[in-house]
């Protein structure tokens, strides 16, 4: 079968597509003789009055083509009939549109391989130049896709008519480029030697990886020394741009990573940094932050649906409370009581963090939870050829700096920092001052665990919200504030950003987990090197 | 026998006498607890026929002797935790260790009978390889494992220790630390390729020494084999508690900025007891490994280790019985009610860290003393109430 499809495109498809590329301007209404024509008679006939519906570019006639392709059409005493997609019981007019209740006595037109092949062609250059942008660009990606796994010159005429000067204004840009490199990957297996080079050159700006090996592999077959300078000048530009744009990716999820440790490590900047309290519970009070997001997405699903994209913007208020009311509740039962203790405070937290766990499992299941992106965040930028910047992750870089922002203000500008920093600094001076500074630790550890509530959100986003989140963060989170230095936040920045990139760069290099060793290996042998720098301590723990 | 050892806090003398290792009352308990182990508990489980109802069965057996390899982890974590002060969230590694080095011997006992019927343990051919990687060479000979048991731990302890203890990581940092070392282990013994059998670790043995491992009187043995170890460290670390070297590491509990000041040099005690520590647990692994049948990296996960620092605090840190106590009481609450109320059981375990950090500093041999020193008698207790050594 795929033997007679090939050869069909081969014999068919350059008149179907002179045909199509030149009549498009014009724009007929389907006729019911033409619907007729296309169900009934010589498959040469049909053919030829199916690709003159799709060049004539009316919606009915692309209608009519794609219900042919899947074979959705019947004929009914001389009309021509769709059968409904999702329901073959109802059908409508194809002409007209109206609905037409079915007798049962229907012809269903023929289909042949060589109807079915000639479709599928027409189908594509349907979508190529569909007045759809986006289905414009999926088709011309897909086609590009498939020629750089396998070079196939049978769609050349396909792209070629696409590109026709008369299409111009109907071509979207993304989609034009994308055919451009598509056309020469084919080629660059041409026998024209100057239409190698112009392939050579266009493809040298494709930032893809599997385009330098299509160019490396012609450049071993090529014999023809200017092709060859050519193919090599191309390989040169394009190894340059790929890493250009692999160092910005790993970049790009290196900041997004370290975004990520910031905002676990922010509220424990201000729990472990400021006040010194050893929380081992942190992680948990991200997962509350995580499960809260989830509650709120089951409310909004069930209540609001209309709203649910802007489920997120509840969940905010609704995590940070959440969490800091946990928070402020482990301070006033526990915590208060072991000020002073930091080794018993962590063995205590830990012990919280158990029961937090196990809470949660026992409220909503060991099984991780589903939440769902809003429809906001799906899809990214696409930079460079192999480059795209997912939009969740901008998002979360943009919410990390604003977080930060926040807390940088509160501590240093309101009544409240003012007060914590007092508490940290001098606890007797500030109570001589009239600082009630039991009510300003269990407000500083409330809005510490809040901000853990806020990064909950945040990697409800991008990870599995399940009872063990938790875990996963707290030792990464600890270590950012060791070496960040305690007592600070700029510190916390710095060190959540350098581990991130850091992280990400030996992925590349050496793989995630001993990534991850090494990264550990070496925190431990930089605070050999900068110990007091690090745990220059302000806190109480000291 | 817990308490004349202990030094008495204010020194009269230059040089105090030093009182001796064991109480008669000590060394008594001592006894009863090697009969209780070497003559008892083979009589019982060997000898009487199991629908006797003194018949000690298999599953206790294994049970105890699992928990008494618990129990001399609990005890290296008080010498490093109770009388040093620093607090290991890693002691988890260097049983896990102890616990490869052996395993790695009862893979190589396996020989030719495993699925594959190859030299090679199972899982290396299942990974095509077709040699044993460099960190196995030493793995066919059993005094060579007897001797890494002791060396691997002790190493990874002493190289560590060394540059933690000479940085001077104190507190809650040495302990983050010690949980990110053991952390990073577990990935690293997670992989495939570190040659360690990746995420199933090693299971399946086979024999020891040639003898099949399986049988009743094989358990038997192991079992009054860790009973004697445990008993054996117990005596060494109430000897090192009690000599010079224990009172130093005690006076750097206690103020190690005075210790310094008054001439000592913190970093070769705090190393030596954080690498006897290790060992401790290296040892305790070796023979976890033979009892369990299995070993594999989730035995070096955080949460392990701070498991060890709970058992330590619920029997009573700063008394050496203490710890063996609390492996035994959480132990035998974790198997009871992992079984009967698997929910119920992470609400205990979290519970009890808070409990016993807020109300039971002293952990259960505190409890008992301050039921002592209150005027309340132990039933068997002899000596009058007033017992002021009984302090910590």
């Amino acid at each position: 079968m795929s033997s007679v499809c090939s050869a069909l495109r081969h014999s068919l498809l350059p008149c179907l597509l002179v045909l199509l590329a030149g009549t498009w301007a014009s724009a007929w209404a389907l006729t019911p003789e033409d619907a007729l024509a296309t169900a009934e008679g010589g498959t040469t006939d049909r053919l030829a009055t199916l690709s003159r519906l799709a060049s004539e570019g009316s919606e009915r006639g692309a209608e009519l083509i794609r219900a042919m392709a899947a074979e959705r059409v019947v004929v009914q005493s001389g009309r021509v009939l769709l059968l409904s997609e999702s329901d073959p019981s109802s059908a409508t007019d194809a002409v007209t549109g109206e609905p037409v209740p079915l007798t049962g006595s229907e012809d269903t037109p023929i289909m042949n391989n060589r109807m079915r092949g000639a479709l599928q062609t027409l189908l594509a250059s349907l979508d190529l130049l569909s007045p759809d942008v986006a289905r414009q660009r999926e088709a011309a990606l897909r086609l590009r896709s498939s020629q750089f796994s396998s070079p196939d010159a049978a769609q050349l005429p396909l792209i070629e008519a696409t590109l026709a000067p008369d299409n111009a204004g109907r071509l979207d840009p993304t989609a034009r480029t994308a055919l451009e490199e598509a056309r020469a990957v084919i080629q660059l297996g041409s026998e024209d030697a100057a239409l190698r080079v112009r392939s050579a050159e266009l493809l040298a700006g494709a930032t893809q990886t599997i385009v330098r090996s299509l160019l490396a592999r012609q450049l071993e077959a090529e014999t023809d020394p200017t092709v060859q300078a050519a193919l090599e000048d191309a390989l040169a530009t394009l190894d340059r741009s790929l890493r250009i744009s692999q160092l910005l990716g790993e970049m790009f999820t290196g900041v997004s990573l370290g975004s990520i440790l910031l905002l676990a490590a922010l509220g424990l900047a201000i729990t472990y940094g400021l006040m010194g309290v050893i929380n081992m519970a942190h992680g948990e009070l991200i997962m509350i932050g995580a499960y809260a997001t989830y509650l709120v997405q089951l409310q909004f699903r069930q209540h609001f649906p209309g709203l649910f994209d802007w489920y997120l913007l509840a969940a905010l208020p609704v995590a940070f409370m959440a969490s800091a009311l946990v928070g402020a509740v482990m301070e006033r039962t526990v915590i208060r009581y072991l000020y002073g203790r930091p080794l018993e405070t962590l063995l205590a937290t830990w012990g919280l963090s158990l029961v937090l766990m196990q809470s949660v499992r026992s409220l909503f299941g060991a099984q991780n939870v589903g939440v769902e992106n809003p429809s906001w965040m799906s899809g990214g930028i696409v930079v460079m050829g192999n480059l795209t910047l997912p939009w969740n992750r901008i998002l979360i870089i943009a919410f990390a700096v604003a977080v930060l922002l926040l807390v940088a203000l509160l501590i240093s500008r309101t009544r409240l920092g003012l007060f914590v920093r007092g508490v940290t600094q001098n606890r007797p001076i500030a109570a001589c001052m009239g600082v009630n500074t039991a009510r300003v630790d269990t407000y500083a550890f409330a809005l510490g665990s809040g901000i853990a509530g806020l990064a909950g959100v945040a990697l409800s986003q991008v990870g599995n919200v399940g009872p063990d989140l938790g875990q996963s963060y707290i030792v990464d989170s600890f270590m950012v504030v060791v070496l960040g230095g305690v007592g600070q936040l700029a510190g916390t920045v710095y060190a959540a950003l350098g581990l991130g990139i850091l992280n990400k760069f030996l992925e590349g290099w050496v793989g995630a987990v001993l990534a991850k060793i090494a990264v550990l290996v070496f925190i431990i042998i930089f605070i050999q090197k900068r110990p007091q720098g690090i745990f220059a301590l302000k806190g109480r723990a000291a | 026998m817990n308490t004349t050892a202990l030094p008495t806090p204010v020194a009269t003398d230059l040089l105090p006498q030093k009182g001796p290792l064991l109480t008669r009352k000590g060394w008594s308990g001592v006894f009863v607890a090697l009969i209780l182990l070497g003559v008892m508990a083979p009589v019982l489980n060997l000898l009487l026929p199991a629908g006797h109802p003194l018949h000690l069965s298999d599953y206790w057996v294994g049970l105890l002797g699992k928990i008494m390899c618990y129990a001399i982890c609990a005890l290296a974590m008080d010498l490093i935790w109770g009388y040093t002060g620093i607090l290991s969230l890693g002691h988890g590694l260097f049983f896990a260790l102890g616990g490869y080095v052996m395993g790695m011997y009862l893979m190589r006992q396996i020989g030719t009978d495993g699925v594959y019927k190859s030299e090679l343990p199972d899982f290396m051919v299942f990974l095509a390889w077709k040699e044993l990687p460099w960190h196995w060479a030493l793995s066919h000979s059993f005094v060579a494992t007897l001797l890494l048991v002791v060396l691997v731990p002790g190493l990874v302890a002493f190289v560590f220790g060394y540059f933690a203890f000479r940085s001077r990581i104190k507190g809650v940092y040495f302990s983050i630390i010690t949980q990110a070392l053991t952390f990073a282990a577990m990935l690293l013994f997670f992989r495939n390729e570190t040659g360690f059998g990746g995420n199933n670790g090693f299971t399946d043995f086979k024999r020891i020494l040639g003898m099949p491992l399986a049988t009743q009187e094989m358990r038997m043995a192991l079992f009054v084999l860790t009973g004697l170890v445990l008993v054996g460290f117990y005596l060494w670390a109430r000897w090192l508690v009690g000599s010079k070297f224990g009172r130093v590491l005690q006076a750097i509990r206690d103020a190690e900025t005075r210790v310094m000041f008054c001439g000592y040099n913190p970093l070769p005690y705090k190393l030596t007891i954080w690498v006897v520590s290790a060992v401790m647990c290296g040892v305790a692994g070796a023979l976890y490994v033979p009892q369990v049948g299995i070993i594999n990296p989730g035995e070096m996960s955080p949460a392990n280790s701070i498991e060890i620092a709970i058992w330590a605090a619920v029997g009573g840190r700063a008394s050496l019985i203490g710890p063996i106590v609390g492996a035994f009481l959480v132990n035998l609450a974790k198997s009871v009610l992992t079984v009967t109320f698997p929910e119920f059981w992470l609400y205990f375990l979290g519970g009890l860290f808070i409990v016993v950090t807020l109300f039971m500093p002293q952990g259960v041999v505190g409890v008992v003393r301050s039921w002592r020193a209150s005027g309340w008698k132990m039933p068997w207790s002899r000596r009058p109430a007033t017992d002021t050594e009984a302090r910590p």
